[in-house]
């Protein structure tokens, strides 16, 4: 199990590209960062979900 | 009335806020990325609260539309927003030292640019112009301090904007959710508030002061 945004999920094994895909949320808004390291985004496609990881996926919205 | 010495101004600071808390203040540098309703907002409480160097940065030009809760005057339509925000800036807080760049951020600009400051605060607008900022300083500046806004859009409650700690140096302020995109526009109060929270969070990283 993975803990994203405090939820736990079952997203072992999926690579960051594909649990934002499984969320709807497009890769140009998000800071995805697992177990307090931020994921660069090059490596979205081949950083995988471990059991145990903790993830924060920050979502943007506009205004300012 | 001619204006304070800097004597004067810092001795009435430190009434306010402390000797120790005044002079953490006083040596502080941050860099304030956007200078619209969240950025103009954020650089003047830091300045006023005596931070001793900012940074501020914009592209745009002040534009009528700004005025409802962006910190220009109508005589200043289609200045620069750095420079006019300086102008301000130096009229409020004569002795901080403040740095302004009329320039576009990008991946290829912002760690060179943003090295001056120990705290970066993204005030953007757009959404993706944010995810870039913070991407860029927490995958390449991993010692900077980041203080990042997202949602305030549109009239929803006070209550609901909060400031949370992502990671040891990342905090990240707003509801999170209320989108200028889906058709609501910013006022004035509740972008305030969302700013407030940024320049807050700024002030206690600088005090030493890490908890949410």
């Amino acid at each position: 199990m993975v803990k994203i945004n405090g939820e736990l999920l079952e997203k072992d094994g999926k690579t960051v590209t594909e649990m934002l895909a499984d969320m709807e949320i497009s890769g140009q808004r998000v800071a995805v960062e697992i177990n307090e390291e931020i994921v660069p985004k090059a490596k979205y496609d081949e950083t995988i979900l471990k059991d145990g990881d903790r993830v924060e996926v920050v979502r943007f919205v506009g205004g300012g | 009335m001619p204006i304070p010495s800097r004597e004067e101004m810092y001795s009435a600071l430190e009434e306010r806020h402390g000797t120790e808390l005044q002079k953490k203040l006083d040596s502080a540098s941050v860099a304030v990325c956007g200078l619209g309703g969240l950025g103009s907002n954020i650089a003047i409480a830091l300045a006023r609260a005596g931070v001793g160097y900012l940074h501020i940065i914009d592209f745009d030009r002040v534009d009528i539309s700004n005025l409802n809760r962006q910190q220009y005057f109508p005589e200043q339509l289609g200045e620069p927003k750095s420079e006019a925000m300086k102008d301000t800036l130096e009229r409020l807080a004569p002795y901080c030292h403040i740095k302004a760049d009329n320039i576009k951020l990008s991946e290829d600009n912002i760690p060179a640019l943003l090295s001056d400051a120990d705290i970066i605060v993204e005030a953007f607008d757009k959404a993706d112009q944010k995810a870039m900022l913070v991407n860029c300083v927490l995958e390449n500046m991993p010692d900077k301090y980041l203080v990042s806004g997202s949602g305030m859009a549109g009239i929803a409650p006070s209550n609901i904007i909060t400031t949370k700690r992502i990671t040891k140096r990342f905090y990240l302020c707003g509801d999170g959710v209320s989108d200028v995109d889906d058709g609501m526009g910013l006022v004035s109060s509740r972008v305030l508030i969302c700013a407030g929270h940024q320049a807050h969070a700024v002030i206690r990283i600088i005090a030493g002061e890490f908890d949410i």
